[in-house]
């Protein structure tokens, strides 16, 4: 573990980039532009940024539009209204007719901080997940948002991506490789696999360091495609060591937790634990403080993978 | 692809897409006749006399594009498809069935000739929005004709659509409300009111054009008018009858979402197939 970097500029930096290697790319925003970074696109190619004013419904719309006319669309504004405020232009307009629009949101999570409950998604994953044809990324890092902004663009039809607005610390390599649906193994082991998505991957590995200090050993996996699940890569880990726990900075009710829990029930009996906030809105509060408050730390993994293991 | 038809030859197309629309909702026993007659002479006017498009190659790149945001009137856009030859009339039958691709509400990629996908409403303004601005960017010179319902006005996502078309100057958008003045619950004044309508649109940065929906040579002038605006987007308000053409369906809320029973069935053919040349 090296430095903590935020992810969205990280987004902001594959869009600048795109923008001189793609022509179809357009990337849209709603007054936010500023703090998503889709501004390091607009500072670069205004001619193909669209500012929508605040109103989001009316981005989605557009982008289907603009999507149906050819272009590869990215429109951005924070996790609770990328999706859910305009859920169901994203179901109408976007997911049916697969078209080419790609949601990206930033301060999703808790870590969001003083901004509060109104401003921390902690169900995106759950209501972006259940739309058919929606893919969902939720990068581990820095370095894999700007991989994955690149798949995306690449990647013909409709995506949710979901990053922090926080500096997250970087585990992953700055160049490495991002496929669409392919789970990594960051790290074997025998006891218990340990799948965790954004942020929570860099405390996942916290986590197996501790675990290996108290004679178990974790197998960590960093599911940063939760649709379409990378089932093959959860199912082989699940079978070798027998008992699972996910880590995810959202809700433990439709989001990463869940996707692995119906991945398992369709092939494996195996005890699952899962960190994630229980059912409740966040509050203001430094983020620190608010991931130790609703159980998103390493302890709180350490805490679960030992559960687990007691229940095989 | 534009054709050269005369007024009273448009006139008499509309009256066939009446028909049409009477006997899918017919076969389907559901569906949404008011209001599909009430745009059938509009519908007649873009699919057979205003728009360009191409019936054998539907994603021709200069075609005019065509939005209805007012999806739960699929029947009539069928109708008009089907008979300016996007796929065969004898399907039209299949509306509401399972396994047609003529679904209760229009999709995109399942039926030639359907740019977006509709039914929700309030959304179709924003989609064609997006489509005229990627002309724009383009240097396309194509036209996005969005039509809209006028209950369908009171879902704001209409108002930040209207907005947004003023700030990016899409002259090349159109959009058409079909006003009815009923929704299912009646009066759209009793409802949610949307009067003074042309001001609120005026108010919004664009053209205002009011016509009587049901006269096609103002229609056909207010589109010409429209397609020439240089500095606004152009809403035309065109001021027409609910379940027009079929006498005990006109001012009849009651025909918003339901078909005609047998005996009514034979009624509405009667009369539509005596103004049908």
């Amino acid at each position: 573990m090296t430095e903590k970097l935020a992810q969205r500029n990280y987004y902001g930096k594959a869009l600048a980039e795109l923008a001189k290697e793609d022509p179809k790319v357009v990337v849209m925003d709603a007054d936010l532009a500023g703090s998503t970074k889709t501004s390091d696109f607009q500072k670069v190619c205004p001619e193909r940024f669209v500012e929508v004013g605040i109103a989001e419904s009316n981005m989605i719309g557009i982008a289907a539009g603009l999507a149906a006319s050819g272009k590869t669309v990215f429109a951005s504004t924070f996790g609770v209204f990328a999706t859910g405020r305009c859920w169901e232009q994203i179901r109408l307009a976007v997911a049916y007719p697969k078209l080419n629009v790609k949601i990206v949101a930033t301060h999703c999570g808790i870590s969001v901080g003083e901004d509060g409950a109104s401003h921390q998604a902690l169900e995106d994953i759950a209501i972006m997940r259940t739309l058919p044809n929606m893919t969902v990324v939720a990068p581990a890092d820095a370095y894999e948002a700007f991989a994955a902004t690149k798949a995306l663009a690449k990647y013909d039809g409709p995506a949710y991506m979901r990053m922090g607005r926080a500096d997250f610390p970087t585990i992953l390599e700055p160049d490495m490789e991002f496929e669409i649906g392919k789970a990594k193994v960051l790290r074997e082991g025998t006891d218990v696999t340990i799948v965790g998505c954004g942020q929570m991957v860099s405390s996942c590995l916290l986590a197996a360091e501790e675990l290996e200090a108290a004679g178990i050993s974790a197998e960590v996996i960093n599911m940063s495609t939760i649709k379409p699940l990378d089932t093959e890569t959860l199912i082989a880990s699940v079978s070798k060591t027998g008992c699972c726990v996910t880590a995810e900075e959202h809700s433990i009710i439709g989001g990463l937790g869940s996707a692995v829990a119906e991945a398992l029930c369709d092939s494996i009996c195996a005890p699952l634990e899962r960190v994630g906030t229980k059912d409740t809105f966040g509050e203001s509060g430094k983020p620190a403080d608010l991931m130790v408050k609703y159980g998103l730390t390493a302890d709180d993994i350490v805490l679960a993978a030992k559960k687990s293991v007691s229940r095989k | 692809m534009t054709q050269d038809y005369t007024i009273s030859e448009l006139e008499n197309i509309a009256n066939k897409l009446r028909l049409h629309v009477v006997e899918m909702t017919y076969a389907a026993n559901s569906g949404h006749p008011g209001g599909s007659l009430s745009a059938a002479d509009m519908i007649a006017a873009l699919y057979f006399k205003f728009m360009k498009h191409d019936p054998k190659d539907p994603s021709w790149d200069g075609r005019d594009r065509f939005v209805l945001s007012k999806g739960h009137v699929a029947p009539i856009l069928y109708a008009a498809l089907a008979e300016s030859g996007y796929f065969p009339v004898e399907d039209l039958l299949s509306l509401r069935k399972i396994g047609s691709k003529l679904q209760g509400h229009p999709v995109r990629g399942k039926v030639p000739g359907v740019e977006m996908s509709t039914g929700s409403l309030g959304q179709g303004l924003s989609m064609a929005c997006g489509i005229a601005l990627a002309g724009k960017m383009d240097g396309k010179d194509y036209k996005t004709i969005c039509m809209l319902g006028d209950g369908e006005l009171q879902e704001g996502q209409n108002w930040e659509a209207a907005m947004f078309a003023r700030q990016a100057g899409l002259t090349n958008l159109i959009a058409i409300v079909d006003r009815n003045r009923l929704q299912i619950t009646g009066d759209t004044e009793g409802a949610v009111g949307l009067e003074p309508l042309p001001e609120k649109w005026k108010a919004f940065g664009w053209n205002v054009i009011i016509i009587d929906g049901h006269n096609m040579r103002q229609i056909l002038e207010a589109l010409d008018k429209a397609a020439a605006a240089k500095a606004r987007p152009t809403v035309i308000i065109m001021k027409t009858v609910k379940g027009k053409g079929v006498s005990f369906m006109e001012n009849n809320a009651g025909f918003h979402g339901k078909a005609c029973n047998a005996e009514e069935q034979a009624k509405a053919v009667e009369e539509l197939k005596a103004v049908i040349q």
